[in-house]
């Protein structure tokens, strides 16, 4: 079986996001970019199904700017086999909304055929939590979203999810979507070696142009702030100082 | 502007709170109907139609609908767009799964979690873990939404619409539940309770964690916990508060042995008052605390537990 993972490139978690004074969106020229964790995971998840023996071949994906190649290089360095770019921006501040993502992700399924889409459940910049569920409706496939857990007996993938009131187990029908979540495992660091061979590794690069989908966004951003912050707090001394404050002063207990 | 409010129903039963607030945003948008589906549905349909607001009340009672996976539910919701401008639903893990799936057979855009109405086609969203705020305006014929419940007020519920029945879609049978696991607990829910109490890291290992929760039974609140605690097995994962956990907004959120990272602030910092209880007086948590305590949280947790009687 051939496993599509899309894998994209976000801020890094890590670095603190300034919006931009004039409201057009967050800085994102020089400030450090890493794959979505979220999909390291997925990455991780493919490779072990690798080496179980269930997936002949990894095919990574990435739909951005072209650096997204440093992605990219990323998964075929943890293990990925080949990866596809689709440059679908010149400029890192230019959107492409997850309906978009999906049906860039859905012709380059076509052309894959792939058994198995494992994608993050969210991107930690837009946080929008859709694109896996947008392709899976596409594709008329099945879809297993905040996998905790995965197991592929025969055509069916078992997945425990990630739910409001605990995990939920279910069996879907394969090919399928699976979106993952943090638990599902702990994504492995690329070795020196296999750096230098993913250096190797095929990786194509393609336009949405030749998908033929439009990614004229939906959605028109009006504008992005600063949250409102916080008024500042006091320090107490002592248990009993905060107990009083938390009844007299608050109010809330 | 005709709005599908698509319920929160859980075996049957209607989770008011998550629906009562999205109904308060849904009414922004224009007059709304209630959709419940699920295997029973009709209890919570009778509950739903108390919702002020609500116009009507669909039900939808079918086995294919039970357990709310994704692609009956999905195809049901998508048999009845045609009648409305939006279709509008809590940022429940359930609505994640579905509206997303919604919107693409519809070709149209998600946008979840939106934390404020400006109106029916422009929407406020928190991005990059609540850094920052988007105002975004739909330019799709139907608008599919999904609404963070902590940024709004439940409507009330002295309502009384008619309930009509409906049937369920085909079910495209691609997937089949299997098992829930989910803790019974008789403390009120994370999402809607007045007093939260949340451990991180710093409990240090899964016994601990009862004192936790015995601060929390002795206030009447729900527990929370941060990633690292749930990581480590301390906690069960629909503890987790965070960015990519749950999003509360209680009265009181009493953080301790967190440190503050940014994806845990995102999922509390809009709580009313906030109290840290950390040995680090660096600790993060503390920019975004009302009332701070430097100390060892199992020193302070016992005294807290004395000095509340
Ligand atoms: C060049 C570029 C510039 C952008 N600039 C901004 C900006 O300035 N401000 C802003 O707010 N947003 C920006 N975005 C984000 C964009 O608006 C979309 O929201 C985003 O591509 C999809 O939303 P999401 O990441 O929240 O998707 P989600 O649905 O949360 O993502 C879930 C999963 O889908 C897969 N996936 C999603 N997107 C891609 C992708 N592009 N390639 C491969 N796999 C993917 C991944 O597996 C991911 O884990 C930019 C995107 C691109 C490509
Ligand atoms: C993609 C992504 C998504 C994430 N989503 C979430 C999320 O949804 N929710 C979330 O919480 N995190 C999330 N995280 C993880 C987050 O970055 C932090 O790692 C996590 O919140 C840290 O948890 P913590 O504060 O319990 O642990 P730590 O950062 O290890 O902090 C422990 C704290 O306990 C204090 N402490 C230790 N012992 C004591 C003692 N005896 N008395 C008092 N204080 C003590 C220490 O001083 C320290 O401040 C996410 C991370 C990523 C990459």
């Amino acid at each position: 079986m051939k496993v599509l993972v899309p894998v994209k490139r976000v801020i890094d978690y890590n670095v603190k996001v300034r919006v931009k004074a004039d409201g057009t969106g967050v800085d994102l020229a020089n400030v450090k970019m890493s794959m979505n964790p979220f999909d390291e995971i997925a990455v991780e998840q493919a490779i072990r199904m690798k080496e179980a023996g269930t997936v002949e071949e990894i095919v990574a994906v990435s739909i951005g700017v072209k650096q997204a190649q440093e992605t990219l290089r990323t998964a075929l360095a943890m293990g990925a086999d080949r990866a596809i770019l689709v440059v679908a921006s010149e400029d890192v501040n230019t959107d492409i909304e997850p309906l978009a993502v999906a049906k860039i992700l859905k012709a380059v399924v076509d052309e894959e055929a792939p058994g198995l889409v494992i994608c993050g459940k969210q991107a930690i910049d837009n946080d929008m939590n859709a694109t896996g569920q947008m392709l899976s409706a596409l594709l008329g496939w099945s879809q297993a979203t905040f996998a905790s857990e995965v197991a592929v007996e025969g055509d069916s993938a078992i997945v425990t999810r990630e739910v409001d009131g605990g995990l939920q187990t279910i069996k879907v029908k394969m090919p399928a979507i699976i979106s993952v979540d943090l638990r599902l495992n702990e994504p492995r660091y690329a070795s020196l070696p296999n750096i230098m061979k993913a250096k190797k590794k095929p990786m194509d690069e393609k336009t949405p142009a030749d998908y033929g989908v439009d990614v004229t966004p939906r959605l028109e951003i009006l504008s992005t702030v600063e949250p409102a912050t916080r008024a500042a707090g006091v320090m107490v001394g002592s248990v009993e100082e905060l107990v009083t404050k938390l009844k007299d002063e608050a109010g809330v207990i | 502007m005709a709005v599908l409010l698509f319920a929160e129903v859980t075996n049957g039963e209607l989770a008011w709170d998550a629906t009562s607030k999205a109904m308060t945003a849904a009414k922004m948008m224009g007059d709304v109907t209630v959709l419940c589906a699920g295997a029973q549905a009709s209890a919570a349909a009778a509950e739903a139609a108390k919702l002020e607001g609500a116009t009507k009340v669909l039900c939808a009672e079918d086995a294919s609908l039970g357990h709310r996976l994704a692609e009956p539910t999905a195809a049901l919701i998508v048999s009845l767009a045609g009648d409305y401008s939006h279709i509008v639903a809590p940022a429940t893990t359930d609505a994640k799964n579905v509206l997303p799936r919604v919107a693409a057979l519809l070709d149209a855009m998600v946008i979840t979690d939106v934390s404020g109405v400006v109106d029916a086609d422009t929407f406020e969203r928190p991005i990059y873990a609540g850094n920052a705020i988007q105002t975004v305006k739909s330019k799709d014929a139907v608008k599919v939404v999904s609404i963070r419940t902590s940024t709004f007020d439940a409507a009330a519920d002295t309502g009384s619409a008619p309930v009509e029945t409906i049937s369920a879609a085909d079910n495209p049978a691609l997937s089949e539940w299997v098992e829930d696991k989910v803790q019974e607990t008789d403390r009120p829910e994370l999402t809607s309770a007045k007093i939260v109490v949340s451990g991180g890291r710093g409990v240090g290992s899964e016994e601990n964690f009862e004192l936790i929760e015995s601060l929390a039974d002795k206030l009447g609140a729900a527990v929370g916990a941060s990633r690292a605690a749930v990581d480590s097995g301390y906690a069960p994962n629909d503890w987790q508060v965070g960015q990519t956990g749950k999003v509360v907004a209680p009265d009181l959120y009493v953080a301790i042995g967190i440190s503050g990272a940014i994806q845990h602030l995102a999922g509390m910092k809009d709580s009313k008052v906030i109290v840290a209880i950390n040995k680090d007086e660096e600790a993060p948590i503390f920019q975004v605390a009302d009332y701070g305590l430097v100390g060892d949280l199992f020193d302070a947790v016992p005294k807290l537990k004395e000095a509340l009687g």
